[in-house]
C-alpha cells in the first residue's frame, strides 16, 4: 500500500481517533458502575480498564496517522448505493419488528440491495426476492426447524 | 506410530458415509463461495453456524474444514478467470494467472492451481498429523498464565506484525476486545457494557459480528465504488492437460510453496497471504525464465496456489491443539467448536480423539474430492461467475439477514447487525483490517478468562505471569513482535531522511 503524506489533515481519520477515544471513555464510565465484593487477583473491571487504555493510546495513534494525512487515498463514494441497502435494512427491521415475517421483509431487502447494484426494474427484482426468501424459509424453517420470524403468510405456510 | 494408529482409526469415523456426505457438502459449498465474489470461507461458517448447531459436531466441524479447503481452492479459479481474486489469498495467484488465461492458457493455470492445491494440502494435512501430537505434549503441561502469554502472541501477531499498519491492525483487535467485553462476566455475574439492554446481555453473538462485518460491510463497499464496468470473464482455452513441460516447471513450485505455507501458517501469524507472496517472489528469482513472469509464468501460479493451501492447513496446527485461531475462518471455526461446548486444545485430543482425528483424516478426503470437483467440472463453477452482480449481492444479504435472526431471533439483533455492516464498511474504506475485529471478539473472553484464572492462583500476584519460563518466553516474543514494525518503520524513515 503506498501513501503519500500530504499537507493537510485527515479530516476522516481524525473522527476515527475521536470515536476511539469516546468509546475509551464510555468503557471507563460503565466500568465505574460496576458495584463488587473484594476478591483476589483481578475482578472484572481490570480487562475493561486495560482495553480502554489502549483504545485511548490507539486513538493518539490514530490521530498522528491522520495528521500526517496518512490514510490511503479514498475512491469517490455513490451515496445512493449505501443509502438504498441501509433502508432495506431499516425496512427489514421494521417489517420484522411490525410482525410481517420473515418472506416480505427479506424480499424488500432483496430489491432494495439488487437496486443499490445498479438494477432499475423492482418489480422483478421483488419476485425474485420473494421466490429466494420462500425458498429459504421452507428449507430452513420447514426442513431444517430453524425458528425464523413469523408473519400472516409465514402462518399459511 | 502413534499418531498412525490414531489417523487410521480417524479414517475409519471419516469414511462413514454421514462423514463423507458432510464433507461433499463442506467442499461443495467451500468451492461454491470461493469462486464467488464477495462472500469467502469465514462468513459461510459463520452463516452456518446456527443452522449446525443442531447437528451432530463431527459432522458439521467436517463440514467447516471441507469449506476452509474449498474456498481456497475456488479462489483460485475466479483469480484466474477474471482477475478480482475472491480472497486475499489468491492475489498472488492472479497476477500471473489472468495472465495465462489471456494468452489462451487457462486450462494448464487452472490445472496447475488445482493440482498444487492437492499435494500441498495433501503434504500440509500429513505435517498435522506430525506436529499436532508434538504440540500436545508440550501443551498439556501450559497453565493458565502460558495460554494468557500465548493469547498475547497471537493478538500482537495477527494484528500488528504483519499488516500494513500496526496502528490500524491494533486499532481493529481492540475494536473486536471491547466487543468481546459486552455482556455478563462469567466469574462475578456482572454485567458489562451492555446497557440496561437485555439481549446484550449474552454479549455480541459471533455470527452476527461475521455475518455484519463480511457480508453486509462488502456489500455496502463494493456498491458504493461500483464503476459501471463489467469484469471480463475470461474463457477456459486450451486443454486443461499440463504439457510435459508444465509439469517439470510445475513440481519444485508446488514444493516450495508448501514449505512456505504450512510453516507459517502454523505459526501464530495469521493469514495466508504473507505466504504466497514469498512465494511467488521466490519463483520469480529462482525462474529459468523471469522474463515470462508479468507475462503469464505457470511458476507463478503453482507456487502462491501451494502455499496458500499448504497454509490453510497450517493454521489448524495452533486451531486444534492449542485453541489458538489465526485467521477469520479459523476464529469461525472456533466458535463452531465452542458453539458444541468443545475446546479445542490438549484435553480435546485425550476427551474426544474420534471428533479431533475423524477431522483430521477428513482433511485427507476433502482434498480428494475437490481435486475430482475442480478438474473435470471447473466448466460448471464458472457458470456462477455468470450471476449478475446485483442478485449475488442481493441474495447474500438476503442469507446474511436470515444467519442472523435465526442465531438469535430479536429485533436488536438485526439491528446490530446493519451497525456491524457499516462498521465493516468504513472499514475497509479507511483500510483497517477486518480479521483482528473477529480474532478479538472470539478470543478476548477467553484470554481474560485464563489471566483472573492465573492470578487466582498466584493469589493476586502479577509476577505468576512470568515465573514459568515459557510464559515470560512467549510475553517476551509479543513484546518485541509489538515493537518491531515501530522500530523497523523508524529506520526506513531515518535512512530516507538521510537519502534527501
Amino acid at each position: 500500500m503506498q501513501t503519500t503524506p500530504a499537507d493537510r489533515p485527515d479530516a476522516g481519520g481524525m473522527a476515527i481517533a475521536a470515536v476511539l477515544l469516546l468509546l475509551a471513555a464510555v468503557i471507563l464510565w460503565d466500568t465505574t458502575t460496576l458495584q463488587l465484593a473484594p476478591t483476589y487477583g483481578v475482578g472484572p473491571k481490570a480487562m475493561p480498564y486495560a482495553v480502554a487504555a489502549a483504545l485511548a493510546l490507539l486513538a493518539v495513534g490514530n490521530f498522528v496517522l491522520a495528521w500526517r494525512a496518512d490514510f490511503p487515498a479514498r475512491e469517490p463514494l455513490d451515496p445512493r448505493a449505501i443509502v438504498l441497502i441501509l433502508g432495506g435494512l431499516v425496512a427489514l427491521i421494521a417489517i420484522i419488528g411490525l410482525g410481517g415475517g420473515f418472506i416480505p421483509a427479506t424480499a424488500v431487502l432483496f430489491a432494495a440491495t439488487a437496486a443499490a447494484f445498479g438494477r432499475r426494474a423492482v418489480h422483478i427484482d421483488l419476485a425474485i426476492g420473494f421466490a429466494l426468501a420462500l425458498a429459504a424459509y421452507l428449507l430452513f424453517a420447514k426442513l431444517l426447524a430453524l425458528s425464523l420470524p413469523a408473519g400472516p403468510l409465514e402462518r399459511l405456510l | 506410530m502413534d499418531a498412525l494408529n490414531s489417523l487410521l482409526q480417524g479414517l475409519a469415523i471419516a469414511a462413514q458415509p454421514i462423514n463423507l456426505l458432510y464433507a461433499l457438502i463442506g467442499v461443495l459449498l467451500g468451492t461454491t463461495v470461493g469462486v464467488l465474489p464477495g462472500i469467502g470461507p469465514a462468513l459461510t461458517v459463520a452463516l452456518l453456524l446456527p443452522v449446525t448447531f443442531k447437528l451432530d459436531p463431527a459432522g458439521s466441524l467436517i463440514m467447516f474444514a471441507g469449506i476452509y479447503y474449498g474456498g481456497m481452492y475456488g479462489g483460485s479459479t475466479t483469480a484466474i478467470l477474471i482477475n478480482t481474486p475472491g480472497e486475499s489469498a489468491s492475489l498472488a495467484t492472479a497476477l500471473e494467472g489472468n495472465k495465462m488465461a489471456k494468452a489462451g492458457r487457462g486450462g494448464p493455470a487452472l490445472a496447475t492451481a488445482a493440482i498444487g492445491s492437492f499435494v500441498a494440502g495433501t503434504l500440509a494435512t500429513a505435517g498435522i498429523v506430525f506436529l499436532a501430537p508434538w504440540l500436545v505434549e508440550i501443551a498439556i503441561n501450559f497453565g493458565p498464565e502460558d495460554y494468557f502469554a500465548l493469547m498475547c502472541v497471537a493478538f500482537i501477531t495477527v494484528s500488528a506484525t504483519f499488516g500494513s499498519s500496526p496502528v490500524r491492525g491494533l486499532t481493529s483487535l481492540l475494536i473486536g476486545l471491547t466487543l468481546g467485553l459486552v455482556g455478563i462476566d462469567k466469574l462475578t455475574g456482572q454485567a458489562r457494557l451492555a446497557f440496561g439492554v437485555p439481549e446484550l446481555l449474552d454479549g455480541v453473538e459471533v455470527t452476527t459480528l461475521a455475518v455484519g462485518l463480511f457480508a453486509v460491510g462488502e456489500a455496502l463497499y463494493v456498491a458504493s465504488r461500483r464503476n459501471h464496468q463489467e469484469e471480463r470473464v475470461e474463457p477456459v482455452r486450451g486443454s486443461l492437460w499440463m504439457t510435459a513441460q508444465d509439469w517439470s516447471r510445475s513440481w519444485k513450485p508446488w514444493l516450495r510453496g508448501t514449505l512456505f505455507g504450512f510453516p507459517i501458517g502454523a505459526l501464530p501469524a495469521g493469514g495466508a497471504e504473507i505466504p504466497t507472496f514469498l512465494s511467488y517472489a521466490t519463483e520469480r528469482r529462482l525462474a529459468k525464465h523471469p522474463e515470462e513472469f508479468g507475462k503469464g509464468a505457470i511458476e507463478g501460479v503453482a507456487g502462491p496456489e501451494a502455499a496458500n493451501n499448504a497454509s490453510a492447513a497450517g493454521t489448524l496446527v495452533p486451531l486444534l491443539t492449542l485453541g489458538l485461531p489465526t485467521s477469520a475462518t479459523a476464529a469461525m471455526m472456533l466458535a463452531g467448536f465452542q458453539q458444541y461446548g468443545l475446546n479445542p486444545g490438549p484435553l480435546l485430543f485425550a476427551e474426544r480423539p474420534d471428533l479431533v482425528w475423524g477431522l483430521i483424516a477428513s482433511l485427507f478426503i476433502a482434498n480428494a474430492m475437490l481435486l475430482v470437483l475442480n478438474l473435470p467440472l471447473v466448466g460448471l463453477w464458472v457458470r456462477l461467475l455468470a450471476i449478475p452482480r446485483p442478485w449475488l449481492y442481493a441474495g447474500i444479504l438476503v442469507f446474511a439477514a436470515m444467519g442472523t435472526i435465526a442465531a438469535k431471533p430479536s429485533v436488536v439483533e438485526l439491528s446490530l447487525l446493519a451497525v456491524f455492516g457499516v462498521l465493516g464498511f468504513l472499514m475497509r474504506r479507511f483500510d483497517y483490517p477486518i480479521a483482528p475485529v473477529v480474532v478479538g471478539l472470539i478470543l478476548g473472553p477467553v484470554a481474560e478468562a485464563q489471566l483472573r484464572r492465573a492470578l487466582q492462583i498466584g493469589l493476586g500476584d502479577p509476577l505468576v505471569l512470568v515465573q514459568s519460563p515459557m510464559s515470560a518466553t512467549l510475553l517476551c516474543i509479543a513484546l518485541i513482535a509489538l515493537v518491531a514494525p515501530f522500530v523497523l518503520k523508524g529506520m526506513a524513515r531515518f535512512k530516507a531522511d538521510r537519502d534527501y
